[in-house]
């Protein structure tokens, strides 16, 4: 156990973990199209308000304030040199408020998508996108990060770049995929797959699961699909409360935190070990899911229509877990 | 996958089969049968308009319903929209010369802050799939860049993509700007992306919101027509 998420977990049934992170830095006044990150640097006393805000709702385990630290993402606001500072600082943030909680709490690293297409489809080569990565990575892991967290990955190519770095960078790492496509991920990865391709990997992630995607009956459902293999190691649920809406020229998501509350307790039940929110998830609903984590005892492992019932309808009649693997294809020259 | 592969020669197809063939290899994302495919046609006396619409166009109708209903994903439909691209590069110039018609002119690109692409470049090749003129005017575009995108190239829509909830509020900065400029009307305003929604969308004040590339270009094609329909009628 020679790392602290892991040392906890072992003293654990189950962990919280955070909520969002945009939607909260919004709230205190972050305009959009800004990059989040800079307010590491400008505006830390917010960042370490962000992270209180999950900890003292009763997280086990935050993110910092890192997702789009990467020299791709950071190139749009002209600071792709910014990588690694930005990182850092993000972590060394997430230490100071981890060290005076009082009790035992994760800093996560948040590790983002570099947002661009990996080889063969697309430009990012495999070298450089590992480049990207292990720049990221190494920030946190000076600033202090216990584990680093890779979330809301679309592609395979992209997971295990991330991976690579991770190995170079010598640290423990979690690592979520966002299933926003008819139950699989925008490329296509179903909850099965990606269970597969974490097995594979020759440096295999802490923990596994869903952050985003669209709503939380959706992410329930993927968790469900994690769980159906049987996985080795722990299952991640991170859902958004709801889907977004407009209201007085703000975004604000229609989940509750009755609803939330309700999500986290079947996320445990389907199988999830650490559980959390994203999107539109505040300390209120962080407050209301520990809540009824603690006080609900565990149940049996929901069917797909009582989550229907409880939390709302899919987005999608299936979501390609159990079948063929890969998307349907014809062969070629078929008419031949 | 196996025994027939390769066996196929394309030349040796009489019109009736190399029209589906090329469906087939649209779908399958294969650039130079997509390009032998064009160059056949033009040598056979085809006219560049039809072998846009019934060889390509048709093609990537099929590549677009089956993205819409999930059985294809991004890696294949860009594949797919690769060889497309191909066999346009071919055409395009040709269909100059002829001054065949294009459906509508579309500006488009990526809000402020947003790096994300994807879904913006598929849209794009969809649009241009489907015959329309596409401007894409890339990623991280402030207000003011949509603004002048309009007024130099006149086009009949303009569409916003975010792939962020940090980021997907811009494209109200941009349609309230319009709205203050007096120019909202003069647009079909489209928007997409992962973290979007249909309600999301109408609250932002944009003609619609568009779940995916296909469906972009089915909304796009509907009111086209229903916007010369009402030109024809006013």
């Amino acid at each position: 156990m020679a790392n602290a998420l892991s040392a906890l977990l072992s003293t654990r049934d189950w962990l919280m973990a955070d909520g969002a992170t945009g939607t909260n830095l919004f709230n205190m006044g972050l305009s959009s199209g800004d990059a989040p990150e800079f307010w590491n640097v400008d505006e830390p006393g917010k960042i370490r308000a962000l992270y209180r805000g999950a900890v003292e709702a009763g997280s086990d385990i935050f993110l910092t304030n890192s997702f789009g630290a990467n020299a791709s993402r950071l190139a749009l606001h002209d600071a792709s040199g910014r990588a690694h500072e930005l990182s850092r600082i993000a972590a060394e943030l997430g230490r100071e408020v981890a060290d005076t909680a009082g009790r035992p709490v994760i800093v996560a690293g948040s590790v983002g998508p570099t947002g661009e297409i990996m080889e063969p489809v697309g430009p990012l080569s495999h070298a450089r996108a590992v480049e990207m990565f292990h720049e990221t990575a190494e920030g946190l892991k000076e600033g202090g990060a216990d584990v680093l967290w890779l979330e809301t990955i679309s592609a395979p190519e992209e997971f295990r770049a991330a991976a690579e770095a991770f190995a170079l960078a010598g640290m423990p790492w979690c690592g979520t995929m966002s299933f926003d496509t008819a139950g699989r991920t925008m490329m296509g990865l179903t909850s099965d797959g990606l269970a597969r391709l974490v097995d594979d990997l020759p440096n295999p992630p802490l923990a596994f699961g869903a952050n985003c995607g669209v709503g939380a009956s959706d992410l329930l459902r993927t968790v469900l699909g994690f769980a159906a293999t049987g996985p080795d190691r722990p299952v991640i649920a991170k859902g958004n409360a709801g889907v977004p809406k407009f209201v007085e020229g703000h975004i604000h998501y229609d989940g509750t935190p009755e609803l939330m509350a309700e999500y986290a307790v079947l996320a445990r039940d389907a199988g999830a070990r650490i559980i959390g929110g994203c999107c539109g998830t505040t300390p209120e609903h962080l407050r209301t899911m520990r809540k009824a984590l603690e006080d609900t005892p565990p149940g049996p492992r929901p069917r797909l229509e009582e989550i229907v019932a409880r939390i709302g309808p899919f987005s999608s009649d299936r979501d390609g877990s159990g079948e063929e693997a890969g998307p349907a294809r014809k062969t070629r020259r078929r008419r031949g | 996958m196996s025994d027939a592969e390769d066996d196929l020669i394309l030349a040796e197809l009489s019109d009736e089969e190399l029209v589906p063939q090329m469906h087939d290899d649209l779908y399958d994302g294969l650039k130079e049968e997509i390009e032998e495919g064009v160059n056949l046609l033009l040598e056979r006396g085809w006219q560049p308009y039809d072998i846009l619409t019934e060889a390509l166009v048709a093609g990537m109708t099929v590549v677009g319903r089956d993205f819409r209903d999930g059985i294809l994903f991004v890696p294949e439909v860009l594949l797919a929209a690769n060889a497309m691209k191909a066999g346009m590069a071919i055409l395009k110039p040709l269909l100059a010369e002829t001054g065949a018609p294009t459906v509508g002119r579309m500006v488009i690109g990526t809000v402020k802050g947003d790096i994300h692409d994807i879904g913006k470049n598929l849209v794009s090749m969809m649009m241009e799939g489907a015959g329309f003129e596409v401007i894409d005017i890339g990623i991280n575009n402030p207000v003011e860049k949509y603004l002048e995108a309009l007024e130099t190239e006149k086009p009949d829509i303009l569409g916003m993509s975010a792939l962020l909830t940090t980021t997907m509020p811009y494209m109200k900065t941009v349609i309230d700007t319009m709205v203050q400029q007096g120019i909202r009307d003069d647009y079909i305003v489209l928007v997409g992306g992962a973290p979007l929604n249909e309600e999301f969308g109408q609250a932002i004040g944009a003609d619609a919101y568009c779940r995916d590339a296909a469906v972009a270009v089915e909304t796009a094609k509907t009111m086209m027509s229903r916007k010369h329909n009402s030109l024809v009628a006013g």
